[in-house]
């Protein structure tokens, strides 16, 4: 058995910054899998020595309990001022935001929109599963029409609640930003898409390029009250129709 | 660059701008407010990013600068942001998180009337908010009050070593007066600003990357889940903040060694209350001021020295009474202190002040 662990039966291992503490996460939430593509592409462009990531209020509070890099915890909302500032002040550093739904497309949208206009050179990773998982399950601003929530308990209606916001698309119409893309981690293939977007989005700020902004629609089965099988094929049939994979601007 | 003290003639918020880039700060962070617009127009017509390296960013909202601030002083820099009574208000939460973080910067207040929008004329009716802390939790900034515009430069340099000092935020409470009026001032030599280097040497808890030798990772954060853990931490802060009252304490005196009446006041009111002063004094009337330049840490022990002395004392401010149960608090009975205050914009005159003291002879 040792044998099989040694290094040279590895094919796929666990990157070196994503430590051993036992995550908080529930199981088949999609976060886990994005933190440690983070950790595998900061390893792999070897910039850990001046990577500071900006973690968000919400279930990602604790990132920075899981991947080793220096972190600065921001108020709710406030991570791409905080990030800009960082950047700012430290030019030549990786500079990123780990963001929720409520935190960047609702108590947020001014910080975010704000920072991409101004074409920061930071990338914004931006975690959607259409609920507040934290605080136990209520509307966010990217509940989809129909999906119940603790606090839309008969399903989101347009004409109480108003509608999803599409801010991965308004994301994409502003001048700052140079790369803006959606992807999921379900699937094998979506995983190596998603790796492939963040490290385009870690590369443009290192390259000052201007803001990336990358979407991980993800999924929340606790929030959903689903199994995480129950909760992939969910956000397959209803979520990825209305918020669609790929990449909405890529300025070369 | 200029590599001595200049002497200008200057306004009080433009003295701000030039002393935060002469001081070597890092960065500023601002949104337009009245009567404060000076210290960014100031930073934007100087451009001290093409001298000294200094960033000057114009944010979308008070919110997002305090929120840049915590962010700058999280990596180490020395960075500051500047507004006026309802910005700052927006900003509470910011320097909550600052407190509980430990993260050093300085808010600059030009304070106007309040409450609400209130009015665009200069106020003192931020005390509380600065002092007892507008934000959530336990905390403390160390208040700074200026009560002239060679002051709002020196202060400025001051923020700068206390803000390291005790890893803690800073405050400049100003108020219209002093941020619109022009006086002499001297403006400090052009201290360099720090290295990255030398930034990762004196903060070795900041957030800056790992760095080369690869360091352990530094995570700034106010938040614990764990209950024992944050009491901890709040013990710790209560901890510092003791030390600080012990050793930050500072005031100055006007015509108090013989003085049987005291008049407390900062700021602007300091400035009317000396004109009272010297009017009171020409009557042969023996009157004084104590002048907290510290609003917190206050200067207790000393007013209860000086109350010990006088036969009463009279609180001035530009508000409806703040720092007066401060000076209540400080004084325990030993002699009666009295309140003279204006406000929403209006300010006490030397004669009214004159009149007031008057008012308490018998």
């Amino acid at each position: 058995m040792n044998n099989l662990v040694s290094p040279t039966y590895q094919v796929a291992g666990k990157p070196r910054l994503l430590n051993d503490n036992t995550m908080h996460y529930c199981p088949g939430c999609s976060h886990g899998v994005v933190h440690k593509l983070i950790a595998e592409i900061i390893e792999e462009m070897g910039v850990e020595d001046r990577t500071i990531g900006v973690n968000p209020v919400g279930c990602a509070v604790f990132a920075c309990n899981y991947i080793d890099i220096d972190w600065v915890e921001a108020a709710h909302g406030r991570a791409p001022a905080c990030a800009s500032a960082l950047n700012r002040m430290w030019p030549d550093h990786l500079v990123f935001t780990y963001q929720g739904d409520g935190d960047l497309a609702c108590i947020g949208t001014g910080e975010t929109i704000q920072a991409l206009n101004r074409g920061e050179n930071i990338a914004m990773i931006f975690i959607n599963n259409a609920i507040y998982g934290m605080t136990g399950g209520q509307m966010a601003p990217t509940t989809l029409l129909g999906m119940k929530t603790a606090t839309c308990p008969y399903g989101r209606q347009a004409d109480l609640h108003g509608f999803p916001l599409h801010i991965t698309d308004i994301a994409a119409t502003l001048e700052g930003t140079c790369y803006v893309s959606r992807q999921a981690v379900d699937t094998v293939a979506h995983i190596r898409s998603a790796k492939r977007a963040l490290r385009t989005a870690f590369e443009n700020a290192l390259n000052r390029r201007g803001a990336s902004f990358v979407e991980i629609v993800s999924t929340c089965p606790s929030g959903w009250k689903m199994s995480p099988v129950k909760a992939n094929q969910w956000m397959q049939e209803n979520m990825f129709p209305y918020y669609p994979l790929g990449d909405l601007k890529n300025d070369k | 660059m200029n590599e001595t003290s200049e002497v200008v003639l200057l306004k009080g918020n433009e003295a701000i701008a030039k002393a935060a880039y002469r001081y070597g700060y890092d960065g500023y962070f601002g949104y337009p407010i009245t009567p404060q617009s000076e210290v960014l127009e100031t930073l934007a017509l100087d451009k001290p990013w093409e001298t000294t390296g200094m960033v000057v960013l114009q944010a979308e909202s008070e919110v997002a600068s305090i929120n840049m601030v915590y962010g700058g002083g999280a990596s180490g820099k020395c960075v500051l942001t500047s507004s006026s009574s309802p910005g700052v208000a927006l900003m509470q939460e910011g320097i909550s998180y600052m407190a509980g973080a430990e993260i050093p910067g300085l808010i600059v207040n030009v304070g106007r009337g309040g409450p609400g929008l209130g009015t665009i004329q200069p106020g003192q009716a931020d005390y509380h908010q600065a002092v007892y802390g507008g934000g959530n939790g336990d905390y403390h900034c160390i208040v700074l009050a200026p009560y002239s515009v060679q002051e709002m430069a020196d202060h400025v340099g001051l923020a700068k070593e206390l803000m390291f000092k005790w890893r803690n935020p800073v405050i400049i409470l100003s108020d219209g007066v002093i941020g619109q009026m022009m006086e002499k001032v001297v403006l400090p030599p052009f201290h360099p600003r720090r290295t990255d280097e030398e930034v990762r040497q004196q903060c070795p808890w900041a957030a800056n990357g790992r760095g080369k030798e690869g360091r352990r990772p530094n995570i700034l954060t106010s938040l614990d889940l764990d209950p024992t853990r944050m009491e901890t931490h709040n013990r710790h802060l209560s901890e510092k903040y003791k030390q600080m009252e012990q050793a930050e304490v500072r005031y100055e005196e006007y015509h108090t060694d013989d003085a049987e009446y005291i008049i407390v006041a900062y700021g602007c009111s300091a400035r009317i209350s000396m004109k009272a002063i010297d009017l009171l004094r020409h009557e042969g009337i023996k009157a004084g001021l104590l002048r907290p330049i510290t609003l917190w840490p206050f200067p207790e022990q000393r007013l209860a020295e000086l109350a010990e002395q006088c036969k009463a004392m009279l609180t001035v401010e530009a508000s409806e009474g703040q720092m007066v149960r401060d000076v209540r608090y400080a004084v325990a009975r030993r002699c009666p202190v009295a309140f003279y205050g204006r406000s929403g914009g209006m300010l006490p005159s030397p004669d009214e002040v004159y009149e007031s003291l008057k008012g308490m002879l018998s």
